[in-house]
């Protein structure tokens, strides 16, 4: 039903490091994979070696630049963005035939693909570009979660998160459970001051992202060892010098 | 967003047969029997061919019928409903007054507001999403009313009407534009909000996730329109309200009242394209497009 739950037993998302994030697309790579492998349509790619490739994909990778008003160097900051799993997820209300739904016993936001008309307007509804049609099955795609690894008992315990924090090998990517206080993601957030993405939207995200750590105002470490070690040339170099000013 | 023609064709042709229907059911023209078949007839054919339209935009046409599932959360659903039931009581009115020269006034008033309400509801579809602020805003659904009105009028020959509406209509579109081209402005929503990484600095996008084009930019970073945006929106004026007003004030005949509903329809098309073309949607500023 497309009624959003008043109120989630758990909160299951992700917590995701822009300080660590070095930007690699692993995550995108282990998303693509597990989820064409796995639960629902595979994510399709259409003309994938001709001019103009286009796929499906619910994790993309951003880089942005930020350059700081004190003149301080530029920042890159490589942005990881799939589906914040939001309490009041505009997706789930705007869906005409209920394939749009909230699950009340962990939060997660998924599609009922047999449901799914294709009419697009979920992927209109979310300001964060989380929903894509895909381009084979024609129906709508987005982040599980991995519903179909997280409770997998077949699966050995630590593979038992989304695919894409399985495999990140900076660590930036942190599963949990924000209903609970004491969670990994929970302490993370308190601790680092995790951010909200488009709050004025009101779609209160469950995902959090931690902010770069402030930089070093002083970059170059090595720049003292690199002093010029003779300013005046002498010898040779020196006559030379000499030499040449008085042509 | 991307201007897809079987939305175009939804929302304008539905538009206009559901505003004939209005005011055919309010008894304008006074018409029965085989004249009053031909003003139906239009009217539900107009609004079928835009619902028709409506569903060759879906990925999978053939599980339409449970769109109508959702309609305590799903404006889309409750247009879908507010349609059938219009067609219905409206299809009603319409068999007793070709067949049985008999005219319920009463079922005539409820056709004509079930009509209008289906109309409400199509721009709620539109008027109900935050994440486009330039569709956000109550002047979406007056739009969608004015139009439907001033082209049901148009179609109806119900001239003063028609020229009343038709300006009401182009005042309101100035108004629309004027108030859209700064909302996305005012909705908070920018680089700084999207990243939440304003506080460091100035935030600009350094690199796309990919070097093509995706579903998200294809649907909804779309940008070649406007460029000639500014030239479109007179042709749409004089089209859509300024031609048919003058025509309307000419001594009425079928040659003049053919013209100007063509003009009309023709700048409506031209609206809507706009309407879609013109719509910024916020995740454009994931990409640096906004």
């Amino acid at each position: 039903m497309t009624e959003l739950p008043t109120h989630t037993d758990r909160k299951l998302g992700l917590v995701i490091d822009l300080d660590t994030c070095v930007g690699c697309h692993a995550c995108v790579i282990a998303c693509k994979g597990w989820n064409t492998e796995n639960y629902g349509a595979p994510l399709a790619d259409e003309d994938a070696y001709g001019a103009n490739p286009v796929g499906s994909f619910l994790n993309r990778v951003h880089s942005y630049e930020i350059q700081p008003e004190n003149d301080a160097p530029a920042q890159l900051i490589h942005f990881p963005k799939s589906c914040l799993h939001c309490e009041d997820a505009p997706c789930v209300t705007v869906c005409p035939t209920g394939a749009s739904y909230k699950r009340v016993e962990d939060g997660i936001v998924l599609v009922n693909e047999s449901d799914c008309i294709g009419c697009g307007l979920c992927a209109w509804a979310c300001p964060y570009g989380a929903r894509e049609i895909d381009p084979v099955e024609k129906v709508m795609k987005k982040c599980t979660l991995c519903v179909d690894r997280i409770y997998n008992e077949n699966l050995p315990e630590e593979d038992r998160e989304p695919a894409c924090v399985r495999t990140c090998p900076a660590g930036a990517r942190h599963f949990g459970d924000f209903a609970d206080p004491e969670s990994n993601v929970s302490q993370l957030v308190a601790e680092r001051g995790g951010i909200e993405l488009m709050p004025e939207q009101g779609t209160k995200p469950v995902n959090r992202y931690l902010p770069p750590r402030p930089k070093d105002a002083d970059i170059d470490i090595l720049a003292p060892l690199l002093a010029p070690v003779a300013a005046e040339p002498k010898g040779f170099l020196g006559w030379l010098d000499k030499a040449l000013e008085k042509i | 967003m991307h201007p897809a023609k079987s939305i175009i064709a939804f929302t304008s042709l539905s538009g206009l047969g559901f505003g004939l229907l209005a005011f055919l059911c309010m008894g304008y023209p006074d018409v029965s029997g085989w004249v009053a078949f031909v003003f139906f007839a239009v009217a539900f054919g107009l609004a079928s061919i835009g619902l028709i339209a409506s569903t060759f935009h879906l990925g999978h046409p053939e599980r339409a019928l449970k769109a109508f599932t959702q309609w305590r959360t799903s404006w889309l659903s409750r247009e879908g409903w507010l349609a059938v039931i219009a067609l219905a009581v409206t299809g009603l009115y319409a068999t007793l007054v070709i067949f049985a020269d008999t005219r319920i006034a009463p079922l005539g008033w409820l056709g004509a507001l079930l009509c209008l309400a289906t109309v409400y509801a199509t721009s709620m579809i539109y008027a109900q999403l935050k994440t486009i602020p330039r569709w956000n805003h109550w002047t979406t659904s007056a739009m969608f009313l004015l139009m439907a009105l001033s082209g049901g009028a148009l179609l109806s020959g119900t001239v003063k009407a028609a020229i009343v509406l038709i300006l009401a209509a182009a005042a309101m579109q100035l108004y629309a534009w004027n108030v859209g081209d700064s909302q996305l402005r005012n909705s908070g929503s920018n680089m700084a909000s999207a990243t939440g990484l304003g506080s460091i600095g100035k935030v600009t996008a350094f690199e796309p996730p990919h070097s093509g084009g995706n579903y998200l930019t294809q649907e909804m970073v779309f940008v070649v329109a406007r460029k000639h945006a500014l030239k479109l929106r007179m042709i749409a004026l004089a089209l859509g309200f300024g031609l048919p007003v003058l025509l309307l004030l000419l001594p009425f005949g079928h040659t003049i009242a053919l013209l100007a509903i063509a003009a009309h329809i023709g700048g409506l098309f031209v609206l809507r394209w706009l309407f879609f073309a013109e719509a910024e949607h916020v995740v454009g500023l994931y990409y640096g497009k906004r």
